[in-house]
């Protein structure tokens, strides 16, 4: 099975002549936003001075011993059933046996067999609108390990002469999500992680953030025939610092398999390496250097039990997700998906949005203003939306005024720039000094004569034909109403009155 | 005072007729006579051990009243004790200063107990006799000629020779009951889960547990109340409030079932060591026990069945001694090198051997004809003992085959695999499981007679019962105060 895209309007991969498809899987590790580490009682948070927050226990000191984080545990769960994962009623820690100066204890607290989670599908949008998803196979709960850093040139251990370990970060709650091979393009791949990223942070499970490493991702990646049932041989990538990384990382190594294909080479199953500052990837090992882990279950450890009735309640916990959200803002709302994810992915602007709509419906026009000038005023002074003066109560207002004709567009701008200054309510602004737009008849048609009577030339021009001219000439009736007057009412009431006095 | 019990020097202590640091001075006076020849101890704390004497002092002026108040303890080497070496009896772990102080040894200093030192060790725990101490030798008390038994060869050492009142051991296969009938003390291993192991250095995690070397039941009993009971920092702990077995000791084992081995069979050991078993059994009847034959079919597999899961556990357990953060290093070209350098030059033949073997039963490709069918078996002998607790209280049987060997008597690994037999099942089970003395036997060749250990063996967290009929036992035979040490008491000349 592939990703379900709902568009097949994609340029197609040749290589020689015939056309194939990419094939992706993505393997992710996610720090989760604990208070505290995952085995012992050390604090877990993100740039401290090194080797503070560490024990016994995180350093792997001779006879210290893990007891499980139960908080962990139950973030992990809650974010496999944001996806429609099973949850196994027996789960277990494994040991994952290598030799790393990082690893304090030479081996990670991991899960071989028995994951907390089982399968699962990530829905995603991309911006040409198409929907898609991609399964999970699993995701389970492991220890991060120490953070080195080599001193070689290349940053890498081969040929440093020291290395400096910072163990803060051993022990961290390491969740890895491993999907199936549904990813079809690099866009596939962005649009994947951005949705996991986005039910990550609305469920408090990490902060998601590359940049600090909190979520670091592998992706599988091999090319065939379209129409073949067996995948090629695959390169697994890796060093990937950003989403947009992620993206670049996958178009390079696409060329670089399609070069290898086209030159009657054959791909050798390999890890590589990123690198940003040459865009390119290197080769890291192959297969032949593969590690047997020696997993077994962790002695130190019991095994994990779940009742059904803690998944019920953790599954209630979880609240509205994000792609539901997004569901009812694209389908319902008929929001373009990049409004969507913007809404949905700003901290409180969703919630925002919806208190609004809620007071007056219209969630295209409440959209408008958000994304629009509201996101621009918040930009400008890094006030997020939802704590500015203008409240939902206002904007609300704002809208029906729009909405009702009271006021146009113009007039609306420049209220919300004196709402978000000052804050106070729309209508009783309008009402006080008499901003309303003017769509009363009689009102408009004393405004058309003083404007005729003043441009006799004009409105002669516009009886001998020349109706160009009929802009300039509400534009003169805005001018006298100070832009209150209805531009559609007042264009009408021209036409009408040119007629009449002809 | 240095030679009475745990329970009549914390009396004595807490009555004030005699200080702790009094007899921490005492204590130590007779390490600095006696050790020279037993080699009990790797390192003596004097000065720790003056600094908690003071302390107990204080409090019991305060009126407090301390269960342990002024006792000397020996702790074995594979425990933690912050700020003093803690070596494992490894060159990888020499002159490693312990940062934490493990729980169980925590417990027993909160309760009043004066660290002595810390005592000798096959390495990493892996051994029966001691001899694989990379760090020092430890002579069996009773004859110096022959070793004290292992691997807490050096705990046992010193209470047989009463360079320590109690001792802790720890107990994989038979590491506190083999040594403790070698040398004629009380060795008790209990439940698994029953006492923390934080700060236990682990040899085989499902296996390890932590007990009590005592001169009598009564005060293994004190002890093992006092290390018991869940702890946080453990999380193999059993969440369950331990019954003080204390106020449950007996005077007879009437209405009490004791349980016979059938493939156990008496008929394979030596007359001499086969008289003094049938003895024992008999002295249990006459106690009013009643004794049934139980069988243990699977019992047989015990030492194949460890000799996969302990290497298994050990060779990822000792990953860590690497060479990166603490202990030994010896540098190499590259990292890769100075991992293979350091962990050649610091650990020992036997030590290396188990890693192998373990690294080999969890390859991949062979991990499930070892480890998996290792643990199949370990389910199969544990079922045994259950079928076997339906028809008795306790299982009685010798704790080893024969009283302590000679040094470099057991060159041969197998043959000293083969020293586990009796007690390494119960391990399997994770059961609670003692040896108290009962008898002696003069072995072939031997100037001396030497100790023998009666094993007793209960089901899971049957601690409190188990020790009421040992100490039911031991009241009625009195072997541990039969005959004196000779090569201590009165030394005999030069051999």
């Amino acid at each position: 099975m592939s990703a379900t895209v709902e568009s097949a309007a994609k340029p197609a991969l040749l290589v020689n002549g015939v056309p194939y498809e990419v094939v992706m899987g993505i393997e992710c590790h996610v720090e989760l936003k604990t208070e505290t580490k995952m085995f012992c009682g050390c604090r877990n948070v993100f740039g401290a001075e090194p080797n503070t927050n560490v024990c016994p226990v995180c350093l792997g000191m001779p006879g210290a011993l893990p007891v499980p984080n139960e908080k962990a545990i139950e973030l992990v769960v809650k974010a496999g059933l944001a996806f429609g994962a099973e949850i196994p009623a027996f789960s277990k820690f494994d040991r994952k046996n290598y030799f790393y100066p990082d690893m304090p204890k030479d081996y990670q607290i991991s899960q071989f067999d028995m994951p907390l989670t089982q399968g699962g599908v990530v829905p995603f949008w991309l911006g040409d609108g198409t929907h898609g998803s991609c399964r999970l196979t699993r995701i389970h709960l492991e220890e991060d390990t120490g953070k080195s850093t080599h001193a070689s040139h290349d940053g890498r251990i081969a040929g440093s002469t020291y290395s400096l370990v910072d163990f803060n970060r051993a022990g961290v709650p390491l969740m890895e999500c491993v999907s199936e091979p549904d990813i079809r393009s690099g866009a596939q791949a962005v649009a994947f992680l951005e949705s996991l990223k986005r039910t990550f942070v609305a469920l408090g499970i990490s902060d998601v953030k590359m940049e600090e490493g909190s979520l670091r991702c592998d992706v599988n990646l091999s090319l065939r025939p379209i129409g073949r049932a067996e995948y090629g041989t695959k390169t697994e990538i890796k060093n990937m610092n950003s989403f947009n990384s992620v993206g670049r990382a996958i178009e390079s190594e696409v060329a670089r398999q399609v070069a290898v294909l086209e030159g009657g080479g054959r791909i050798v199953q390999e890890t590589r390496g990123w690198d940003e500052a040459n865009g390119g990837t290197h080769s890291m090992r192959n297969k032949e250097e593969a590690h047997d882990y020696r997993y077994f279950p962790d002695p130190d450890l019991t095994p994990i039990e779940f009742a059904s009735a803690d998944v019920t309640r953790m599954r209630a916990e979880l609240g509205t997700l994000p792609a539901e959200i997004l569901t009812r803002l694209i389908s319902s709302d008929k929001l373009r998906p990049e409004q969507a994810h913007q809404m949905v992915d700003s901290p409180g602007l969703f919630a925002y949005f919806s208190d609004v709509v809620e007071r007056c419906g219209k969630p295209q026009a409440v959209v408008n203003f958000v994304l629009g000038d509201l996101s621009r005023l918040a930009n400008e002074s890094s006030t997020p939306v939802p704590e500015s003066n203008v409240t939902p109560e206002a904007l609300a207002e704002l809208v029906g005024l729009v909405e009702a004709k009271t006021i146009n567009s113009k007039t609306a701008k420049e209220l919300l720039t004196r709402l978000w200054a000052k804050g106070g309510s729309p209508n009783a602004i309008v009402a006080a000094e008499g901003l309303g737009q003017v769509s009363d008849t009689g009102a408009i048609d004393a405004i058309v004569a003083e404007v005729l009577a003043a441009n006799e030339k004009t409105a002669a021009d516009y009886r001998a034909g020349k109706t160009k001219v009929l802009g300039f000439l509400v534009g003169q009736v805005m001018k006298q109403s100070r832009g209150t007057a209805n531009p559609t009412l007042a264009e009408e009431r021209l036409r009408a009155l040119l007629d009449v006095c002809g | 005072m240095v030679d009475a019990t745990a329970i009549e020097i914390a009396r004595a202590v807490n009555a004030r007729e005699i200080s702790a640091a009094d007899l921490a001075g005492r204590a130590l006076a007779r390490i600095a006579e006696r050790d020279g020849e037993i080699g009990a101890y790797l390192a003596v704390t004097g000065e720790l051990a003056r600094r908690h004497a003071e302390r107990v002092d204080a409090a019991v002026r305060d009126g407090k009243s301390l269960p342990l108040a002024g006792v000397p303890l020996a702790i074995k080497d594979n425990m933690c004790l912050t700020g003093t070496p803690t070596t494992c009896a490894s060159k990888i772990l020499d002159g490693w200063i312990a940062p934490y102080t493990s729980t169980a040894v925590q417990r027993l200093l909160d309760a009043g107990a004066i660290p002595l030192g810390k005592t000798n060790l096959d390495e990493f725990a892996m051994g029966s006799s001691c001899e694989n101490s990379a760090l020092g030798k430890t002579a069996n008390p009773w004859d110096r000629g022959r070793v004290p038994g292992g691997s807490s060869g050096g705990s046992v050492a010193a209470v047989a020779a009463g360079e320590a009142t109690v001792a802790t051991g720890s107990d994989t296969g038979g590491s506190i009951r083999e040594p403790a009938a070698f040398c004629n003390v009380v060795g008790f291993k209990p439940t698994y889960g029953r006492v923390s192991r934080y700060g236990l250095i682990a040899f085989a995690s499902s296996l390890d547990q932590i007990g009590p070397i005592t001169k009598t039941v009564a005060d293994a009993a004190l002890v093992y109340d006092l290390m018991a009971g869940r702890d946080p920092m453990d999380a193999t702990t059993v969440d369950l409030v331990p019954e003080p077995a204390l106020p449950a000791l007996r005077a007879d084992l009437r209405g009490v079932r004791i349980g016979i081995v059938k493939e156990f069979g008496l008929e394979k050991l030596d007359p001499g060591v086969r008289a003094v078993y049938e003895r024992a059994y008999a002295d249990l009847q006459k106690l009013g026990a009643d004794l049934v034959e139980v069988a243990l079919p699977t019992a047989d597999y015990g030492i194949a069945t460890y000799y996969l899961i302990a290497p298994a556990e050990c060779s990822s357990n000792l990953a860590r001694f690497d060479g990166m953060r603490y202990g030994l290093r010896v540098e190499g070209a590259d990292v890769g090198s100075t991992y293979e350098r350091t962990r050649a030059a610091g650990f020992g033949d036997e030590v290396k051997r188990r890693i192998l073997i373990g690294t080999y039963a969890l390859s991949s490709g062979y991990y499930d004809a070892y480890y998996v069918r290792a643990q199949k078996a370990r389910t199969l002998i544990a079922d045994d003992f259950r079928r076997a607790f339906a028809s008795c209280d306790a299982i009685a049987c010798p704790a080893a085959a024969s009283p302590a060997f000679e040094f470099n008597a057991k060159a041969d690994p197998v043959s000293m695999y083969l020293m586990d037999y009796y007690t390494i099942p119960m391990s399997l089970a994770g059961l609670p499981s003692l040896s108290v003395p009962c008898g002696y036997v003069i072995p072939e060749g031997g100037r001396y007679p030497m100790p023998l250990g009666l094993e007793l063996s209960g089901p899971l967290f049957a601690e409190r019962s188990l020790l009421g009929i040992a100490h039911a036992y031991e009241r009625a035979t009195l072997h541990a105060q039969a005959r004196a040490i000779p090569e201590i008491v009165a030394p005999v000349g030069a051999a």
